[in-house]
């Protein structure tokens, strides 16, 4: 057990994930907008500018294009970048490198290219920066085969998922949420800012988590909705409700069996997602479930997701269209109900 | 500096290789597609881009490369593919789909990667600059030698890809080169209708490395400004940028009836097939011999025949493991 605690916020363990990685392994460097001595606009580069210098900590001119498809060349020759894809709203100007180079190359290779790049990207909104800065798009980038897709929601998860995925042969999305990374103009939620080990470790990627155990209904979330859902889950005990929250910490490889072994214990399924309703992340969940056994439903399986809008800036408008712990509370009591 | 005799003869074999085992996919190809074409059905399925005159540029530039030098192609890529070195026997098993191709039928004509020559080709114009770049980089912080080519048409000139690319390999001075091969057709529009500059070397200028317009189609001329940006960049100097007039024999893939081009263009190209020329070149200058001449050509046909044969014998992976290498 850990002699001392240790917390840190997701930014600084991602850092610390990647500058204990780099002392270890020369191929591995880091590049992208502001990674350089800004240390990244979320923080998460801090301090690997002046520990690595220019040549593994290289600021890019804004041509996601270029440096995206460089990561794919070098990654192919035998680096390991770490390519920071500032707000994953932006992928509309460099997806071509993302999904038909970076997460196809090893496929159409028969396996012969290997291309283990990471593209960290920050994801969610919350905060008014309008609809081109605050999406979370999981759903398109674990739709396309070929790239990994982890989500972490704590600075546990967020250290070990980064040297899992820095250590992965394959290409690794790793989205991080911006209300979880303890910047303090972005408002950061508490329960992300946890214990850390100062040593190295890998979390699975493709294993999800029970964050907390219950008997009556099974809470599905990832990144910031898994803090929604256990706000949700803690108001509901109150009501006497056992709610048992699973965090998918991994979109792809999607730990199905997770999901329908909680499922099963419980009866009842509500998927949170920050991310759009329909063709998204919640349909797979509640799909990964009911096309293995729909017996095991006991109610029609709920989702509080983002509407199929784009995000507005107004707060107020912002904020009624989000998944919230009230929200999950409802979902969750509805499940229940009928049988109460 | 001058191709040499020994760098001439093999400038020649390799457009002769590419040239005969183009000439042969295309007779292929038409299996099973008449009389009605249907591009899915024959041996060779898909698409098919065949690099009938553009092979010069293949052969000027790759003529400085060694195995561990790295190459990114385009979807039109057997020409520079065969300059490269890559195994053509794998390689025409993977056009016809089959288990011993180069990737086992996963990636076909326009995806071909043979990693013990680093030579990669991707479907979309404009692919392939920012993996050179990645290439280059690797290898400058590797301080490991060779240096990254990337080839593409005239038409990825007017990419975002080829403007970020060019300026991110300057700011960086890396060992890349990038060769525009301008066939003066983006499919069927004209490059004077697409692109706002007459000759795209131009463009170099503003990316503040050497751009060199090469005219001609002529394998010697291309090999002598290719052979001053490898130069360059082998030592350190950063990149370049070559434009290549080169002239398309074929269509823009095979099926393409070619009636955007004016009356009397496809005539005239043919007449300077540059294979041709160079080899009337090389038999009136004395740098290749009735025999040597004779020779070089059986020797092409053996290599062609054996690696379509090899295609055509080998079996075809099973269905189900179309489910294997999504992932290292």
């Amino acid at each position: 057990m850990p002699a001392k605690e240790r917390k840190l916020t997701v930014a600084r363990a991602m850092a610390e994930a990647m500058s204990q990685e780099m002392r270890i392994d020369e191929r591995v460097f880091v590049m992208g907008e502001d990674v350089g001595p800004l240390g990244g606009v979320f923080g998460n580069t801090r301090g690997l500018f002046e520990e690595f210098g220019e040549e593994r900590v290289r600021d890019t001119p804004i041509s996601e294009t270029a440096f995206m498809g460089a990561a794919v060349g070098a990654a192919a020759d035998g680096m390991r970048p770490i390519v920071e894809l500032m707000f994953v709203d932006f992928f509309g100007v460099c997806f071509d490198a993302i999904y038909n180079l970076m997460a196809k190359n090893t496929y159409f290779s028969g396996g012969h290219v290997n291309v283990p790049a990471v593209i960290m990207t920050s994801t969610g909104g919350g905060y008014s920066d309008g609809g081109q800065h605050s999406q979370c798009l999981y759903g398109t980038f674990a739709h396309l085969p070929g790239m990994k897709v982890v989500v972490p929601s704590n600075a546990f998860d967020a250290k070990g998922m980064m040297t899992a995925a820095i250590r992965d042969n394959s290409p690794v999305v790793y989205m991080f949420h911006k209300g979880l990374q303890g910047m303090g103009w972005l408002g950061t939620e508490a329960g992300a800012t946890v214990n850390v080990p100062e040593e190295q470790y890998t979390v699975e990627i493709g294993k999800a988590a029970t964050v907390s155990e219950g008997e009556d209904v099974t809470i599905v979330s990832l990144g910031m909705g898994v803090h929604h859902s256990l706000h949700a889950a803690a108001q509901l005990r109150e009501q006497g409700v056992s709610a048992e929250v699973v965090d998918l910490r991994s979109l792809v490889p999607l730990d199905r069996d997770h999901i329908f072994n909680s499922v099963k214990k419980t009866g009842r399924l509500v998927v949170v997602d920050e991310d759009y309703r329909s063709y998204g992340v919640s349909g797979e969940i509640i799909a990964s479930v009911v096309e293995r056994d729909i017996s095991i439903l006991r109610y029609p399986p709920q989702r509080v997701a983002y509407p199929d809008i784009p995000i507005p800036f107004a707060h107020h408008m912002e904020q009624w269209a989000l998944p919230n712990a009230e929200k999950i509370v409802a979902a969750c009591l509805k499940a229940i109900q009928p049988d109460e | 500096m001058n191709p040499t005799l020994e760098q001439k003869q093999w400038m020649y074999r390799h457009m002769l290789v590419s040239r005969l085992f183009e000439e042969t996919i295309e007779k292929i190809y038409l299996e099973g597609k008449t009389p009605v074409f249907n591009m899915a059905n024959g041996p060779i399925p898909g698409e098919m881009h065949l690099s009938n005159g553009q092979e010069p540029c293949a052969v000027g530039v790759c003529a400085h490369l060694n195995k561990e030098d790295v190459v990114t192609a385009t979807h039109r890529p057997h020409h520079q593919a065969i300059a490269k070195g890559v195994d053509l026997k794998k390689m025409a098993s993977e056009i016809f789909g089959k288990e011993t191709g180069l990737s086992g039928g996963r990636g076909g004509h326009m995806h071909l990667f043979d990693a013990d020559v680093n030579f990669s080709c991707s479907g979309i114009v404009g692919q392939g600059l920012g993996p050179a770049v990645g290439a280059a980089l690797s290898r400058k912080m590797q301080n490991k030698a060779g240096v990254a080519v990337s080839f593409f048409g005239e038409g990825a000139a007017n990419q975002g890809a080829f403007h970020e690319s060019l300026n991110l390999a300057a700011v960086w001075k890396l060992p890349v080169i990038f060769v525009i091969e301008d066939n003066a057709w983006g499919i069927s529009v004209a490059k004077e209708t697409a692109t706002a500059v007459d000759r795209n070397a131009v463009r170099a200028a503003a990316y503040d490395m050497p751009g060199v317009y090469v005219p001609g189609n002529d394998p010697d001329a291309i090999f002598v400004a290719a052979g001053e940006a490898v130069s360059r960049a082998r030592a350190g100097d950063g990149p370049s940028l070559l434009d290549i007039e080169t002239y398309r024999l074929a269509g823009h893939f095979m099926g393409d009836a070619e009636a955007y081009r004016p009356e009397g263009e496809k005539e005239d190209l043919l007449s300077k097939d540059p294979i041709l020329v160079y080899e009337k070149a090389l038999l009136a200058s004395g740098d290749l011999s009735e025999s040597d001449n004779s020779d070089i050509k059986e020797r092409a046909k053996r290599e062609v025949d054996e690696a379509i044969e090899f295609a055509r014998e080998s079996p075809f992976s099973s269905p189900e493991s179309a489910l294997d290498h999504v992932f290292a």
